[in-house]
């Protein structure tokens, strides 16, 4: 099963530990917030800016190395362009697995 | 060569932000989260490249260069690998890269860059000759001592300059105070404020404290602001 993990950010913050950590540092910040508002507009039914509720956090997604994560975001994002929600529930699963990563 | 950040993610920004700063061409003066904001900014300001988001809420990055009668050169920064042919209509647009941005993919846009201007070398930055600015204040050059400035608040087309002394009001803007400050002792926490480092009081979260002034500090800066100063 993939999870989220810390090799993209490695990547690119090479050895500088601070960057690193304040790049996971705004993620969390972010992250509920994002999820929320994507929660919010699912539930009202407003698809598109649901869609670019989850183009916002793709970026999050690829970024915790979640490759598999990023493909289903992708396909979800342009699914919902045209009120077709069948990945919605894939989509909560990796949302799920990234909270976990980041809160618990 | 000046550049600003604009990308709705901070997450985003960030890194964009920490890849320039590695690098000696590139200096970044501000960064924004909405395209409009920018625009405004670079009426009154002009930069040679800017890193802009496609994606972003209300007002996009086509929009953005669309608007621009004369656009500065424009590396593309987007999450979506299918609107690079739409990107490359644009004869702004340098280079397009796919986030997450690596070190690599970003050293090599910075190649291409190059192809497309010669990037200027970096230069020392120019040292005030004295500890003085001259400003224009009611049509008078009134002379104030660089090292009594202890704020420099942006207040739309004005700056307010604080000195223990004075508050002087200037019709300038931030990014040509900066200018003419040492770089040690002078650092922009937030895109209106410029402090003097040496007079902080103390930092609480997001925020220092300047003699009797609470001044906010953007996320993005903080970290640089912390490398700075003296810490224990």
């Amino acid at each position: 099963m993939e999870l989220p993990n810390l090799s993209v950010i490695k990547e690119i913050s090479g050895d500088d530990i601070e960057f690193q950590n304040s790049i996971l540092g705004i993620i969390k910040e972010e992250f509920t917030e994002e999820v929320n508002l994507f929660k919010q507009n699912f539930k009202a039914k407003k698809y598109i800016e649901t869609s670019n509720n989850v183009h916002k956090l793709k970026h999050k997604i690829s970024l915790l190395g979640l490759k598999k994560g990023l493909k289903t975001a992708t396909e979800y994002e342009i699914a919902l362009k045209k009120d077709n929600i069948e990945l919605h529930h894939n989509f909560l699963e990796i949302l799920d697995k990234i909270h976990v990563y980041l809160y618990d | 060569m000046n550049c600003i950040i604009i990308d709705d993610d901070a997450t985003a920004r960030l890194i964009t932000k920490q890849l320039c700063l590695k690098t000696e061409q590139i200096n970044v003066i501000d960064e924004f989260s909405s395209a409009i904001d920018a625009i405004k900014f670079l009426n009154t300001a002009s930069v040679d490249l800017v890193y802009l988001d496609i994606h972003m809420p209300t007002f996009s990055g086509f929009d953005f260069i669309k608007t621009l009668k004369n656009p500065p050169k424009i590396i593309l920064t987007t999450s979506d690998k299918n609107l690079a042919l739409e990107a490359f209509e644009y004869k702004s647009v340098v280079d397009y890269l796919v986030k997450p941005i690596t070190r690599e993919r970003f050293n090599k846009s910075l190649e291409k860059l190059e192809s497309f201007t010669v990037i200027e070398k970096p230069k020392p930055k120019k040292k005030p000759k004295s500890n003085f600015i001259y400003v224009n204040v009611d049509r008078r050059l009134v002379k104030v001592s660089i090292p009594s400035i202890y704020l420099i608040e942006a207040k739309g087309d004005y700056i307010n300059i604080k000195t223990e002394e004075k508050n002087y009001i200037v019709h300038s803007t931030l990014k040509k105070i900066e200018d003419k400050l040492p770089t040690d002792t002078f650092f922009k926490v937030h895109r209106s404020f410029i402090i003097n480092i040496s007079e902080i009081i103390d930092i609480e979260d997001n925020t220092v404290l300047i003699k009797k002034d609470v001044v906010p500090v953007s996320r993005s800066n903080k970290s640089e602001l912390m490398k700075k100063l003296n810490l224990l």
